[in-house]
Order: C-alpha cells, then structure tokens, then sequence
C-alpha cells in the first residue's frame, strides 16, 4: 500500500509528486499516456500570469500570485527554462478604460508587484507593432514566460529522483474505499494508497464523482493556437493581451521561451474529453482576435497549429480540498488558467493537506535539485569540444532547425522517466519543433529510440498508444 | 481510322501527342519534338513499357537498401510480377552500380540490375 | 585556423557539380562540407528514372546521376567531409563546422558556395485543421522511410499536392503494396510534370483531383481519415463537396523552400519570391565572395538544370577566388521580372563581368497557352518566343547575348514578361 496515489502526471500531479517527497512518504504516481505532460500541461499559452487577473480572494488568485513568486527559484534549482518577460493588457477603446482600472486594482489587492498604466506612447515605445488603435495598457513585469514541457519534465524528474515511482500507461477505471485508504483498479493492475491525489485534468470530474456522491462536472473548454517561426519570434517582445471590451476576449500574443511567437487560444466548451483538433473556424478566430492588440502580424510564417483543452470547472475556481464524503481522497480539479502559473504553489498546497492526514517525518535525503538537459549552446567553443571529445555523440547533429544533437537526444531517453516516443523527444530537447516539424529528424531519432530502447521500427511511435509511425517493411503485403 | 492522344513520357517536356492508327498499325504520329516521342508513341499504342524502379535489402554494407532498375524497359502488364519477384530478395555488400540483382525478371529477359554502390 | 580557398555548403548535387567545376577551373583548394553520411543529396532518395537526359543523354536514376559527380568528384581528388553540420557562416566567410570526430571548428574560405538544397513545407504551414496523430508525413521523408530505409509508413494512402514528389511517391507507395486512394491539388493545374501524371498515376489507375483540398484529419492516435473538399477560385472550400476517405497516412507534397537558414544567419540579401538568395550575373549573392547555386537559390524542376547552374557558380567562384574577375566596371543592369513572371535568378547583371551568354531562369505565376516570352532592353524588344504550354511547376529560361547587352546605349532594365502575342 502506497502512502499517496497521485492519478495524473500533468504539472500539478508532478509539482505535488515532487513536494510529498520531501517527507518520508511512499508515493507513485499513475498516468494514463505513456508520458508526463501529455494533457492540459502540454498544450496552453506556457504563460506565468503576473496574477492580477483571478478576482481577489479566489484561491487562484492567492495561488497564482504565489506560483509566480516560487517560480524564478524553482527554475534555477530544477534548470528549466523561465523568462519574466513581463506582460502588458492592451486597451483599444477609450470607454473602456475602468476595466484597466479594475484590473489594476484587483491586481494590487491580490499582491502583485510593479502593476502600473501606462499610456499610449510608453506603450508603443516598448511594443512597436502595437495595433494603433491602442490607447493605454496594463504593464505586469512579473509577468513571465515558461516552457511548459520543462516544468513539468523537471518536476517529476526530481520527484522521481527522490523516490516517487511514476507508472505509464495506467488508466484508472475504478476506485473503492478500503480500510485506511483506498484500491484502485487501473488497466494495468490493482494499487492501493492511503490516500488518493486527484489531479486528472479534464478528468478528474469522472475521478472524483468515482468516490463521492456530489457530483462534480469538467468541461473541457478547447483553446486553439498558432505557432509562428522563430524568425518573427520578436515581433513582441512581452506577453500581449488584450482587454475585454468591443471586440470579446481576444487572444494572447506572446513570444515563447524558445524564441517563436505564439497566437491564441479561443475558448470553446466541448463535450469529448480528448477533442484536441483544431478547427478552420477556431484557427480564423483566433488568426482575427490577434489583429485587435498586434499588427502586422505575420501569419504567413505559422510552423503549426494546436489545440489543448482546459479543465473548467462550473464555478470558475480551482478546488483543492479533501473531498467530503470521501475521507484521504484529495481533488486538485478545475485547474485551468492560472494552472501552470500556479503549479508550484498547488503541489505544494496538495502536499500540506496530506502532511495534515498522514503526519510524515520529514525526508532528511530530499534533494530539490535537478539538471536538465544539457544545452551546448551555452558552452564555449573549448568546452563543447571538450564535451564532444568525451561523447561524440554531441558532435552529431540530428534536428537540424533546433540545432540539437544525438547527444541530447541520448540523455533525453537515458534520464529518468526518459523518452520513449517522438513527442517526448520533443518535449524534452526540442528535437523536431522547429520550422520543418520533423520532416527532416523524425527518421534518425526513431532510429536512435530503436536502438536504445532495443525495439523494432515498428514499435516507435509518435506518442505512445496507437500512434505507431511505420507499418511495415517494403512489399510485405505483396 | 482511329485516332489517340498521349502524353510522351520520354523527357520532362510532356509532348501531347497524336497517333494516327488502322488496327493495330500506326499510320502517324503528330506532337513530338523529337524522334524518342515518335517511338514512344508507337510502343505506347501496339506494346507498351516501363522502367520498373526499387530496392531491394542490402547486408553488410553502410546503407540499408540498395536501389535497382530493370536494365530496360518491360511490358507494363508485367510491372507487379518485376515488384513481386523482388520481394524478400537481399544482397551482400558490397554492390556496384549495374551489378546483376536478378536476372530475367519475371520472364521479361530483362535483368535488374543495381543504381547505386552500397 | 585551416583555410580553403573556396568551401561548398553542401554535397548534393549542386555541391558536387560545383566543385568539380571549379576545380576544372584551375582552383585545387576545394572542399565540401556534407552532413550526411554520403555524397549525393536528396538524389540518393531519389531512386527513379528520369535524370540527367540533358546533361549524359540518357535517362538515369537519381543514385545513378549523383553517381556520375561523385566519381567526378572522387576522381579530381576534392576534398569533403561527411557527417559534418554547418553551424554558421560568418560575414567574413568563416566557416564553422561540426561532427563526431573533430568537434566544432572553423575554416577560413576565400569563396563561399552555398549549395544546401532545399526543404519541404509542412502541414503547419498549411493550416490544415484536425487532429495530429502519427501518419502525417511529407512526401519526402515518406520517400526516406520507403527507399533508404525498407520501411512502409502507411497501408492506404491520401496525397495532398501533385507536385513531382507527391506523384512519384504514389507509384512507389503503390508498387510497395500499398494503396493510394487519390491525390489532391488545391490548384486547378497540378505542380508536377505531365509525365509523372501519366506515369505514376494514369499507370495505376489513381485519380488527380485538382481544386481539391483536405479540410479535415480525423485519429487521435493514427490518421483513421482525411475529408477532402473542392476549393473555389480564391482557395477556399466550397460547403456541400466534402468527401471522406478512409486511410491510415496523409502524404504531403505541397512545395519546397529554399534551405536559407546559413544565408540568412550571415546576413545575404534574400528575394522574398523564391526565398533563396538575390545573385547577380555570376550567382554570386550581396556578399562579395559567396555564391550560391541549386535549390537553395531557387526551387528547380529538373536536376539537370542544377548542375548546370552549380557549374557556373564553381567556375565563377574560381575565378573569383583567382583574382581572375574582371573590373566590375559599376554598370548594373537590373532585371524586372513582369506580367506573370515572378522572378529572375538573377536579378542583375553586370555585362562587363557576364559570360558570351548569360541564362536567366524563371518560373511562370499561372498556366499559359500558346503565349509568348517577351525581352526587353529598356523599350526595345529583343527577344518574342512562342511556348505552347508554361506552367508554375516548369522553370523558364532565356539566354541573353553578351554583345546585344553592349548594343544598346544607357542599359538600366531587362523586362521578361509574358504577352499574348
């Protein structure tokens, strides 16, 4: 019997993973795709909110405001990359400047340093291609961005690391109370925990409705994005919103922390849970809402589209709480936006609530740190020869857009809780996200996946599951 | 008479062309630029052919498949056996460009041969 | 620092005819930058016939016509290395370089021929809404998987875009034992030769449906089926003509672009209608000294013609590299491309440095019919050639004559255009 199950290893689950390690604690944590980060975590605007957006006294409000706090620390001591590129909320429309105002207020009220109006000129100083029919904007340069990818990939990595066991390709189907906890019956196989972590995402309604009588409701609430060439990445240089008026909600326009721009999301409530295509009416809404705050934007230069869903919860609020009627059966649901934000500061409120239940020791080995991947990039010239000397491995170059190397592409499979797909190739070293979107690398790191993980051609796949990328050899059908 | 128009496949220009026949014999042929188009034309209408090209495993060399032709051109109908006839076959590195792969595929008595060293 | 007197980016084949034209012409210090594990390029994937009828006279495959370049290349004793990454090049034609063996390092090139090919769009820069399970794959890494490595991507086949690589990709899918459904074109021409039509689909029974699109991918873990629709005249699709297929793949061949990442990185003047590099008469781009030549100039139809061009651009980095060039004599002439003509490689000429004759290439914005190519010195019409068919997926050319270039007093501007008659 496990001390804690945490069902889900979205960032949430991971940065909870990663806080009750530091008590002595047995923990696993069970993931339906074959990956971390393969739900909500993996496709949203990778933003840290400033946190002035969530109204006061919300628990979103309390936990953006802290995840953004922890997050500069937790990028250094887990070597993932985060940026405070600071954010700015565009005005368009001169009668709509009392919901700057509001903004700003609720933004002070819930703690959020540096807030301040600024007005069209200063606005246009820092931002060019501001559309010019801005008239002020809220500027948040705590605002920051994040690769959601690595956040999520650190934490789990460093949960792993100090003892949380991680089990893929498990689906929870059924949950009963047993005495002192809880047994769950997964598609591979039975565990038990004293108590349970829900934090399934756009699922995490048919979790807990599997163990308590009120009756909670996700819905999945589908954002579509595009991305755009890095050779337009600096189109703007802050996170661009824009204020709700005339025009609906608009859209983010942001540079990404790897240097690409990126456009988005709509906001559509859809009823299939893993409904993430995109849609020629979401993409043209969200191709439109972007020319409200941004001009000019070239979207001749789009590398790809994508769709993630949020799991919003009816009332607008994360619940993080014991449930009820189910005793050591803890929700971590409704953890959309500011979720990612938030991560941080949700692990750790989950792993309170447990220390609450269980009353752990403390876990004297914790180690809260983590390398990642290494970077060559920022090597010397000596060093990365040094470093190829050693493993030539780094001397070989497999994605040529990302300019990454067989070398980091080894480590990304060797390193605990490794790759075992393309996509997690790609979300771990960025090995085929560039303009080309893999045309060029998927046939040599599906190679390198063979190899290392000693299975056929015919095994690899793009993201585990059905997603087998060859179906054969030549003429073997004839 | 009986007229046909094609489309010469001899080069990347892609003459239209028509031919003229009775029965089974070509009386003209109009549209070519150059001579391969006329006997294009003829072959194409009375017994039409096909460079068949593949691969076919190679073992023991630095690369994996070896890329082969039929020497010549082969009736069309035959295009699936020359497919079929490769199937399963490998060769040990290493190959030449031209070197006999299979001889006299599918009865044609044409032999494929390798188009790269491997 | 090791020096070269010219470096070639690339030994596909315009590196390889590059180099040995160079080579030929007087230059010994030569050497190629690879970063595949062989010579030959994107021809080694192109196992084919229907190479080289211009240049040998006879119809090869693509392994058998890189074949002849390399033994060329071999036999001129040209120095090149294989696995080896260009990581940038430097305004001061520093070359700097990576593989497993030497790590990074850096040459001094005198000349720089820049020779990368070229690359092929992706789905995301078409927008095609969906899902994005596994069975999405441009027709060249498609083409990949099948020829170099054994490996089928799929069992029953949608092609969207009837360029030369789609087409012959639905015959190589097809003799593998796959099926393919149907290729569609959301032109109403289609992007490829008439002979690959005929050869590669007509042969095998598979329908072109041009003004076609796929509006729709269905699968989450592996394509289960694409919907196809019917575009109207500004591209988009009508309502009312979906039509779904069942399939596990979506081949796309829907257009190459210039590799320009190393031109652009080292600041070149870049023509945003072919992508590559603006050249003047000797191919040579904005940098004193770098040429370039190939695909990653500008997209060609036949190879044919690239070894032809990449032979210029060694001959003129030779000559360069030798002090041999003439004066530059500060006379440009510019070329205007006009009236359904997008654009000339290159794109200035500076008579007292071009050759006897000078080829201008060019590709054709729509299909014309027994149309004429029409040159202008200044006003004056020199040159009024029929053509029975052009079409965007053919390249043009024209040859302009040293001294008709010398005839005409107060040269500014060459207009190629199309006209009716």
């Amino acid at each position: 019997m496990y001390d804690v199950i945490i069902i889900g290893a979205g960032v949430s689950g991971a940065a909870a993973a990663r806080e009750l390690t530091r008590y002595k604690l047995s923990v696993c944590v069970l993931e339906k795709e074959e990956d971390v980060c393969c739900g909500t975590t993996k496709a949203n605007s990778a933003i840290v909110h400033a946190g002035y957006d969530a109204a006061h006294g919300s628990l979103m409000a309390k936990l953006n405001v802290e995840g953004n706090r922890m997050m500069e620390a937790l990028s250094r001591e887990l070597d993932f990359s985060f940026t405070r590129n600071g954010s700015l909320v565009v005005c368009t429309d001169e009668t709509q400047m009392d919901g700057l105002k509001n903004l700003y207020e609720n933004g002070v009220k819930n703690g959020v340093e540096g807030l301040r109006i600024i007005d069209r000129d200063e606005l246009k100083q820092m931002e060019p291609n501001i559309s010019d029919e801005a008239v002020a904007a809220l500027y948040a340069p705590t605002g920051g961005i994040v690769c959601p990818f690595g956040l999520n990939i650190a934490l789990a990595e460093n949960a792993a690391k100090n003892g949380a066991e991680f089990f893929f390709d498990t689906k929870v189907e059924q949950i009963r109370p047993v005495e002192n906890g809880y047994e769950l019956s997964t598609s591979k196989g039975t565990y038990t925990g004293r108590c349970v972590v829900n934090a399934a995402g756009v699922y995490a309604d048919q979790i807990h409705n599997m163990v308590s009588e009120k009756k909670m409701k996700i819905i999945p609430r589908k954002g579509e994005y595009f991305l755009l060439d890095k050779s337009v990445g600096n189109h703007v240089s802050r996170t661009i919103f824009a204020l709700p008026g005339k025009y609906g909600k608009g859209v983010l326009v942001s540079p990404t922390i790897h240097g690409n721009l990126l456009v988005g999301p709509t906001a559509t409530d859809i009823e299939n849970k893993e409904g993430v295509n995109t849609t020629r009416a979401g993409l043209d809404e969200a191709a439109e809402k972007s020319r409200i705050t941004v001009k000019d934007l070239p979207l001749r230069q789009v590398i790809t589209s994508f769709a993630g869903l949020r799991a919003h919860e009816e009332g607008h609020e994360f619940i993080i709480e014991e449930v009820k009627d189910a005793p050591g059966f803890i929700d971590c649901a409704g953890i959309e936006s500011p979720g990612l934000s938030s991560g941080p500061a949700i692990g750790k409120m989950v792993a309170s609530i447990v220390k609450e239940k269980l009353n752990p020791e403390e876990n004297s080995a914790f180690d809260g740190t983590r390398k990642g991947i290494l970077n060559p990039e920022t090597l010397s010239l000596e060093e990365r020869n040094e470093l190829i000397r050693k493993n030539p491995a780094y001397g070989n170059i497999i994605c040529r857009c990302e300019m990454i190397s067989e070398g980091e592409i080894l480590d990304a499979i060797r390193r605990p809780l490794g790759a075992r797909s393309l996509d997690g190739v790609k979300r771990r070293t960025r090995a085929g996200m560039g303009r080309c979107q893999a045309g060029f690398c998927s046939p040599r790191t599906m190679e390198i996946l063979a190899r290392e993980l000693d299975s056929p051609m015919f095994d690899i796949s793009k993201s585990g599951g059905g997603s087998q990328i060859v179906v054969g050899t030549n003429k073997d059908r004839i | 008479m009986e007229k046909r128009e094609l489309i010469c496949i001899g080069c990347p220009m892609g003459c239209p062309l028509t031919v003229e026949m009775n029965g089974k014999e070509v009386v003209s042929v109009a549209g070519n630029t150059c001579k391969r188009g006329a006997t294009y034309a003829e072959k194409e209408v009375t017994n039409p052919t096909r460079i068949v090209t593949s691969t076919v495993r190679v073992l023991g060399g630095t690369v994996e498949m070896v890329s082969v032709k039929t020497a010549e051109d082969i009736p069309k109908a035959k295009i699936f056996d020359c497919v079929k006839a490769l199937k399963g076959i490998t060769v040990n590195a290493p190959v030449q460009i031209g070197d006999v792969i299979l001889a006299d595929v599918a009865g044609t008595g044409v032999n494929i041969v390798a188009t790269k060293n491997a | 620092m090791k020096a070269y007197d010219i470096v070639i980016i690339g030994g596909g084949p315009a590196g390889l005819a590059a180099a040995a034209s160079a080579k030929r012409s007087g230059t010994d210090s030569i050497l190629i930058l690879e970063r595949d594990k062989e010579l030959g390029g994107i021809l080694n994937q192109c196992i084919h016939n229907g190479f080289g009828l211009h240049t040998f006279k006879e119809e090869l495959t693509g392994p058998e016509y890189a074949g002849r370049f390399i033994d060329q290349v071999k036999e001129l004793g040209i120095e090149y290395r294989l696995n080896t990454m260009v990581m940038d090049i430097s305004h001061e034609k520093v070359v700097t370089a990576m593989n497993r063996e030497e790590g990074m390092f850096q040459i001094q090139a005198k000349a720089v021929i820049l020779a990368m090919g070229c690359r092929e769009r992706s789905r995301g820069a078409l927008n095609i809404p969906g899902y994005r399970p596994a069975g999405i794959f441009s027709a060249g890494t498609a083409q990949r998987l099948v020829n170099m490595e054994g490996y089928m991507p799929g069992r029953k086949v949608v092609i969207l875009g009837s360029g030369d690589i789609g087409l012959i990709m639905a015959r190589r899918m097809t003799l593998e034992g796959a099926e393919v459904k149907v290729v569609a074109e959301l032109m109403p021409y289609s992007g490829g030769l008439k002979r690959n039509i005929v050869q590669c689909l007509d042969d095998f029974g598979i329908p072109l449906k041009l003004s076609h699109t796929v509006v729709e991918i269905r699968g989450k873990e592996r394509v289960e089926g694409i919907t196809l629709a019917q575009v109207d005249e500004h591209s988009k699709p009508i309502p009312g003509t979906e039509e779904d297929y069942e399939c596990d793949t979506l081949l796309l061949s829907v257009g190459l672009i210039p590799e320009n990442e190393l031109s652009r990185g080292m600041g070149v003047e870049m023509n945003p209608v072919t992508s590559g590099p603006s050249v003047n008469e000797s191919l040579e781009t904005s940098l004193e000294g770098v040429f370039a030549c190939g695909n990653v100039l500008h997209v060609h139809d036949l190879v044919d013609f690239v070894s032809e061009e990449a032979a210029a651009a060694g001959r003129n980095a030779a000559s360069y590299v030798q002090g041999k060039r003439k004066e530059d004599g500060g006379r440009i002439v510019h070329l205007k491309p006009e009236n359904g003509v997008r654009y000339t490689v290159p794109v200035t000429i500076n008579p007292e440095r071009m050759d006897e004759t000078q080829i201008v290439r060019f590709r054709v914005g729509n299909v014309y019919k027994n149309c004429y190519i029409g040159v202008y010195l200044n006003d004056e019409q020199i040159l009024h050639k029929k053509r029975q068919v052009m079409a965007p997926g053919e390249m043009e050319e024209v040859k302009l004559e040293r001294e008709k270039l010398f005839s005409v007093k107060d040269l500014e501007t060459i207009t190629i255009r199309i006209e009716e008659e």
